[in-house]
């Protein structure tokens, strides 16, 4: 019975096929390690935050008089509502979590690499696009840091010369972030970007499977096949990789909850403090400053000080920002080396990939607190910025020098 | 009939589709972009407002809402003018020359048209936060023993003196607007509307 239905959809929808050519006999690499979670962990959380915010949207007022006031509703008064906002609020975060630690992974093993560019350039449009989806999902709660963080992001617009005033105008829709901001805002945030990354994402498996998975060797497990033609180092993804990622699940999960039970604010780290407290147009919080995922290019932005430039600091610092992210696009043509995984690639890249790494987590720092003060050793934190501006631009500037001078050691022919 | 492609005329009628195709996509897009500017109601609350000055003492100053930005209306006293003098080696631009930071007949030492009553826009020029009032002077301020009054911007650290110019070597690029406005009575001003425009 089973077997006969079965074969009357595969007569009109390829079910068995797809099963077999992206589960079962989908092959990859057999030495995939814990960094190797993060992908369907990030896929999971993109899940999780539809299902959340479906849930929220049923008792949400994106309207500037009474979104404030819904949200304490939810968390007050829909039957188990505290749970879903923060599973969605911790979810934000640990999206970025798990995508960063993905985007990391790349670097090390050269995922980024030929034939896999467009995997990673789809990739970083998905990273563009969540970090909009963040933004805009920020103003929503109507707190004073949702208002005034959209007021400095819109107002970067500003700085565009000639046509500034005018875009930032059309994204508001209002001369400043009013209920038509919010209104709008909350059609991207629940509308057009979930149905963007929702097909980024089919298109970023879909590549990847055209191609095959890259893994900590850097080797093509593709090279050696058996006499059927299935790769020597590979292994179905299904049952092997989903048994693997079944046991992330587990303990993502827990580390997730844990912080969604015990401390769903982070101390102001994934809520900010000052976002409850309701927008007032007239009371600018003390200190405006975006959430950490965030901060790194935040803190690029505010590095640059320098009036002497023609058109102004804030027109150059609101240009590295965005150069910033370009980059990104670029990595897998500026990356010259004859290897990909860092087990045989020389001293320099190493070195770059670790300073990079710090330096980013530094600049997130730093995009978290006042521009004027000495919190890091010796410095101001603007100057920490500017330094690690310049490591930032550095890693990938240099990139086609360093990791072509570097000395590479002999890949081996299978994986270890 | 014949069998034989006339390609000259396929490739004219494709690239014809193609034209009327993206001109259609053009015609539909533009009211789409379009609906996202302000609206009417936007702009009607855009509307001038008026206010009455004539309770506002030397030193006080009063915050109103235009076009949902905070306007402030400051009575400078004798002694606030002075100060504006002595500043001009500390400022960014002390002559106000960037001119589309104030309408012409604000374009003066004093950023104003009566010498005492300020009316600027109270948003800061760098990224649009809201200055906070520093008029105290000396160290008693927290910005330093020379500081003769002005405002001070918490987001980035900008400062701006009381005729809302912006020093030297902050991150805020220019001078706080100054808005179209202009005297009906002595007591009474009105902000959205020229000094021309209400006299003619």
């Amino acid at each position: 019975m089973m077997q006969s239905l079965l074969h009357w959809i595969d007569e009109r929808f390829p079910l068995t096929k797809v099963w077999q050519e992206h589960m079962a006999q989908y092959y990859a690499p057999k030495n995939f390690n814990f960094w190797y979670y993060f992908g369907s962990l990030a896929l999971l959380v993109l899940v999780l935050q539809i299902v959340t915010g479906i849930l929220l949207t049923m008792h949400y007022k994106p309207d500037s008089t009474l979104a404030f006031a819904s949200v304490e509703y939810i968390m007050r008064d829909v039957p188990g509502g505290w749970f879903i906002r923060y599973l969605h609020s911790v979810g934000s975060s640990m999206f970025f979590v798990t995508v960063y630690l993905h985007m990391f992974r790349g670097l090390m093993y050269g995922s980024h690499r030929e034939p896999r560019e467009l995997i990673w350039l789809i990739g970083v449009v998905i990273y563009v696009a969540l970090m909009a989806e963040a933004f805009f999902g920020y103003l929503l709660p109507w707190g004073n840091m949702s208002y005034w963080g959209a007021q400095v992001i819109v107002s970067l617009f500003g700085a565009i010369p000639g046509i500034g005033e005018a875009l930032a105008e059309w994204i508001r829709g209002d001369f400043v972030i009013s209920d038509a901001t919010l209104n709008r805002f909350f059609a991207f945030h629940v509308i057009l970007l979930p149905l963007l990354l929702a097909a980024l994402v089919y298109l970023h498996i879909v590549a990847l499977h055209k191609v095959g998975s890259n893994n900590p060797d850097g080797i093509e497990i593709k090279k050696n096949k058996d006499k059927d033609g299935k790769p020597l180092d590979g292994i179905p993804f299904h049952p092997y990789y989903t048994v693997k990622d079944v046991f992330g699940v587990a303990v993502f999960m827990m580390v997730y909850l844990a912080i969604v039970f015990f401390v769903p604010e982070l101390d102001g780290w994934f809520l900010e403090k000052d976002n409850f407290q309701p927008a007032d147009i007239l009371q600018t919080p003390p200190e405006i400053v975006p959430l950490w995922y965030l901060t790194p290019y935040y803190s690029i932005l505010r590095a640059v000080t320098f009036e002497w430039l023609p058109g102004g600091a804030k027109l150059w610092g609101v240009m590295a920002m965005g150069f910033a992210i370009v980059l990104l696009f670029f990595l897998p043509w500026l990356d010259r080396s004859k290897v990909r995984s860092i087990r045989y690639r020389g001293w320099m890249y190493k070195t770059m990939l670790i300073l990079f790494a710090v330096n980013f987590v530094m600049l997130g720092y730093l995009g978290t607190v006042n521009p004027g003060h000495v919190d890091l050793i010796w410095f101001k934190n603007v100057t920490w910025a500017q330094i690690g501006l310049v490591v930032y631009f550095a890693f990938f500037l240099l990139m086609p020098i360093y990791t072509k001078l570097d000395r590479n050691k002999p890949e081996p022919d299978r994986v270890r | 009939m014949t069998q034989q492609v006339n390609k000259r005329r396929r490739r004219l009628l494709t690239t014809l589709t193609t034209g009327v195709g993206l001109v259609g996509t053009g015609t539909l897009v533009a009211p789409f972009v379009a609906s996202m500017q302000p609206s009417a109601r936007a702009r009607a609350a855009g509307a001038p407002v008026e206010v009455d000055i004539s309770k506002l003492l030397p030193g006080q100053m009063l915050t109103v809402e235009w076009r949902g930005k905070p306007v402030w209306i400051l009575r400078r006293s004798e002694r606030m003018l002075q100060g504006l003098a002595e500043l001009a080696g500390k400022l960014a631009d002390p002559d106000s020359e960037v001119l589309a930071q104030q309408p012409s007949y604000a374009k003066n030492p004093y950023r104003s048209i009566q010498p005492e009553l300020l009316v600027v826009l109270g948003v800061c020029t760098h990224l649009g936060c809201a200055p906070s009032r520093k008029f105290e002077i000396g160290a008693a301020s927290g910005l330093g023993d020379d500081w003769v009054g002005g405002f001070f911007c918490p987001c980035h650290g900008s400062t701006f003196d009381l005729a809302g110019r912006v020093y030297k070597g902050v991150p805020a690029p220019t001078n706080l607007p100054v808005p179209p406005y202009s005297f009906l009575s002595d007591s009474r001003i009105l902000i959205g509307v020229d000094q021309e425009e209400a006299s003619a």
